[in-house]
């Protein structure tokens, strides 16, 4: 190796032999990443879960009151926006530099929307005094029952919250991939962040994709 | 050196983006029939398949290297034991009817 003076890139740094083992290298190390995630995720899952099966009835009533269309529509935006993801992880490996930006500012602004719709949806639920604390009072319930309906939407904005947090960090990251491509930084050879950013974003999607069926749909069926 | 020339159509990508609507509108209009106990079975079942389509398309899991996939197959596996060994406990307290209840 002494007999070339060894030009580090982005693409290709000091420590690996090729630069697919650096892309190789990133990508695992994203999924590991993403895993801990899962199991951050999985146990509040499994929390729900568990509390559901212990207050079924009180539990479909208040996930009742929950707005089925704005939670499918909103389901509706993230795809959208993984859909505008993955078009900007195509054109960096054709090397569409000005395409990078146009698709991730579009999943940007699609990240928006969702948070957007989340807030009104929180918003109203401050209105109707479904927020758990002193206030709280879920009509459809008894009163004896209140604790156990609280449960369900302390749960609900815990879940939700969090699902917007990595959303808010996810815009965060869009933002310094727009900076980045803007100055052209991605190529054909070396896109890796634009690549493992769109892994986090899909990551974030699939939450809400198991989020919505559990927290909106499941217990619909006995409302009528 | 696996896999890092592999650039899907748009055509691949929205196909796959037009059936995740699709899924979608299923899941949230099945909701409203009564399926008993299994609209849980159905809605889960809905949101695995949307997984696997992001997982598989959008995050190229096909495409990534066996290592890749045998970790993630490893935390599913993960998963699967925090799930099915805390719901076997929940759901066996009350057989015995003493302690613990």
């Amino acid at each position: 190796m002494a007999d070339h003076a060894h030009v580090e890139t982005l693409a290709l740094r000091e420590q690996f032999d090729t630069a697919a083992q650096q892309k190789d290298a990133s990508t695992l190390g994203m999924w590991i990443f993403l895993i801990t995630e899962i199991m951050f995720f999985g146990g509040m899952f499994m929390v729900y879960t568990v509390y559901r099966s212990a207050y079924p009835d009180v539990f479909a009533i208040a996930s009742s009151t929950l707005n089925v269309y704005i939670g499918a529509a909103n389901t509706v935006v993230l795809l959208c926006s993984s859909l505008t993801m993955v078009l900007a992880v195509r054109a960096a490996q054709l090397g569409q530099k000005k395409a990078i930006v146009t698709f991730i500012v579009l999943t940007l602004i699609l990240g928006f929307v969702f948070l957007g719709v989340k807030a009104y949806e929180w918003n109203e639920k401050f209105q109707e005094h479904h927020i758990p604390g002193l206030s709280f009072h879920l009509e459809e319930v008894a009163p004896g029952l209140q604790g156990q309906a609280q449960l369900f939407f302390s749960l609900y904005f815990a879940m939700t919250g969090l699902h917007a947090l990595h959303m808010v960090i996810g815009a965060g990251i869009m933002f310094v991939l727009i900076r980045h491509a803007m100055q052209g930084r991605y190529n054909a050879e070396y896109y890796t962040p634009v690549d493992v950013g769109g892994l986090y974003w899909h990551f974030v999607d699939i939450i809400w994709i198991f989020l919505f069926p559990l927290l909106y749909l499941i217990d619909r069926h006995l409302k009528g | 050196m696996t896999g890092h020339h592999h650039i899907d159509s748009v055509k691949t990508y929205v196909f796959v983006f037009l059936a995740l609507i699709f899924a979608t509108v299923a899941t949230t209009a099945v909701a409203f029939v009564d399926l008993g106990r299994f609209s849980v079975v159905v809605a889960l079942a809905i949101a695995v398949c949307k997984m696997l389509l992001v997982a598989l398309f959008f995050m190229h899991v096909r495409h990534s290297t066996a290592l890749t996939k045998l970790v993630l197959i490893g935390a599913l596996l993960w998963l699967a034991i925090l799930i099915l060994v805390t719901l076997s406990d929940f759901a066996s307290r009350g057989w015995i009817g003493t302690l613990g209840r």
